[in-house]
């Protein structure tokens, strides 16, 4: 039987990884609700403004879901706004976060979006092919706590890490044609 | 990017600029003249913020010369706010085009808000690193805007009236034509490429894919909730909100429920919710009563 990832679609790209989930095989549902997280087997919390997201977390009462939801056990994958929702701190700013991964990070670390970029990674877990990754206004993962593997560097700083069922990315592997990132996480779940 | 090596970086490429409006979608871009405002529009969850002399209600109300904001308010609200900041140029300024890119500001909207520089070019928007959007009528309008570089398009609907009527028009127009667009053959599109007074090449991508090659939100006229959420329906997948939020008598409340609105557009009890005590939306004008020289949707050539 095929596999069902839930995208967080408050706000964001979450249409984008929905087709990239789709392109590795796993059927998609938006998650707008409490009774939507039922029907998934894994989880993607998509790139976009993370304090809006976060504000409509709590507003519509999905923080505690979430984090019961991620004690199943079940995967969870975020980009980007995603990574700093998922993030134990936030530097600088007010923003509630889930906290399910042991990361500090700094809210649009490399500046704004003129300073947004493209580059190739070094992901050993996916092969030697270099994976094309895309930034935008991207966080900088600022302190990764004993528990978390780091799975990519760029310049040194990690830009994909996990703990658990729990994996961040801060670049944008749904906007670009390479699906590995994606094939991965659906290995997980 | 196969070529690319691995310490090599690209800023500016289109795949970045496409990808901030990609990060903007399913949410809501307010306009703001000052700091305090941009506060008030981030707390009640904006994905951005436009920021601008002076909103289109008082441009209409006021007449004079619309021009781009002064870039000590704009710096004072890039300070305010941590989401993306906004501005706009008056169509075809290449001036207060590089001035908006020297500020660093998120986006640039080349905007018929505005009074127009250049009432016969636009600007040449692939020469810039900071990403473009553009107000169009129709698929031909967004082709040539898409041509010039524009990384998003917002359909422009008449600002500052309130009214939706023109934003419904517009959207429906773009839509429809991609539709028919998908069914046309390929022998045709070269004569509907020059009816449209659009690229080729996008005509045909368009025609192969059945969507705009970047995204398409919508702008001019949402003063409620319902009104956010009847542009989603109809296909925008973002919304920008203009004196719709600060011409009502409770901003922050009315703010927060169309940034609410435009996540539930599907559900309509969730969406009874969200409207009810708002207090009193903007007064508006009705778009058929402005003659065709108050019309701002007309700019852009």
């Amino acid at each position: 039987m095929g596999k069902t990832i839930g995208v967080l679609a408050l706000q964001g790209d979450y249409f984008k990884h929905a087709v990239a989930a789709q392109k590795v095989g796993a059927q998609t549902v938006e998650v707008r609700e409490k009774a939507d997280l039922g029907k998934v087997d894994g989880l993607i919390i998509p790139g976009g403004e993370s304090g809006v997201m976060s504000k409509l977390l709590v507003r519509d009462g999905l923080l505690e879901p979430l984090k019961k939801f991620a004690a199943t056990g079940k995967p969870i994958f975020g980009t980007c706004a995603g990574a700093i929702l998922l993030s134990a701190d936030i530097e600088r700013y007010e923003q509630t976060s889930l906290g399910l991964l042991d990361i500090q990070v700094k809210r649009n670390g490399y500046g704004r979006q003129i300073e947004s970029f493209e580059t190739t990674l070094t992901v050993p877990v996916l092969g030697d092919n270099p994976v094309w990754a895309v930034f935008i206004r991207a966080p900088v993962i600022t302190r990764v706590g004993e528990g978390v593997e780091v799975m990519a560097t760029h310049k040194g700083v990690p830009v994909l890490v996990r703990q658990g069922s729990v994996m961040a990315a801060t670049f944008h592997p749904e906007l670009t044609e390479d699906s590995r990132v994606h094939e991965y996480f659906l290995a997980q779940v | 990017m196969e070529n690319l090596a691995v310490t090599e970086e690209r800023k500016a490429s289109w795949l970045t600029k496409i990808g901030l409006a990609e990060m903007l979608k399913g949410g809501v871009i307010m306009d703001v003249v000052n700091a305090e405002q941009a506060r008030i529009a981030e707390e009640a969850g904006a994905s951005a913020v436009m920021a601008l002399e002076r909103v289109p209600a008082d441009i209409r109300a006021q007449g004079g010369v619309a021009r781009m904001s002064d870039p000590l308010l704009i710096k004072e609200i890039q300070d305010a706010v941590s989401i993306p900041v906004m501005a706009k140029c008056r169509i075809g300024h290449l001036a207060e085009a590089q001035i908006l890119e020297a500020l660093a500001v998120d986006f640039i909207d080349e905007s018929e808000v505005l009074t127009p520089a250049d009432d016969q070019y636009h600007v040449y928007k692939h020469d810039f690193k900071v990403p473009f959007v553009c107000g169009c009528r129709n698929l031909g309008e967004a082709l040539r805007r898409i041509g010039e570089g524009a990384a998003m398009i917002r359909t422009k609907g008449e600002a500052g009236t309130g009214d939706i009527v023109e934003a419904v028009r517009h959207l429906r127009s773009v839509t429809g034509e991609i539709r028919r667009l998908r069914e046309t053959p390929y022998e045709e599109l070269m004569t509907v490429a020059k009816d449209l007074g659009a690229p080729f090449d996008l005509v045909l991508e368009v025609a192969k894919t059945g969507k705009l090659p970047v995204p398409n939100f919508s702008a001019g006229g949402v003063a409620t909730p319902a009104d956010a959420a009847l542009m989603r329906l109809l296909g925008a997948e973002a919304v920008f909100v203009g004196s719709g939020i600060f011409k009502s008598n409770n901003p922050a409340k009315r703010a927060k429920a169309i940034v609410e609105a435009v996540t539930y557009y599907q559900d309509p009890h969730k969406l009874a919710e969200i409207s009810m005590g708002l207090g009193e939306a903007m007064s508006g004008i009705s778009s058929v009563t402005l003659t065709e020289g108050q019309r701002l949707a007309g700019r852009g050539w």
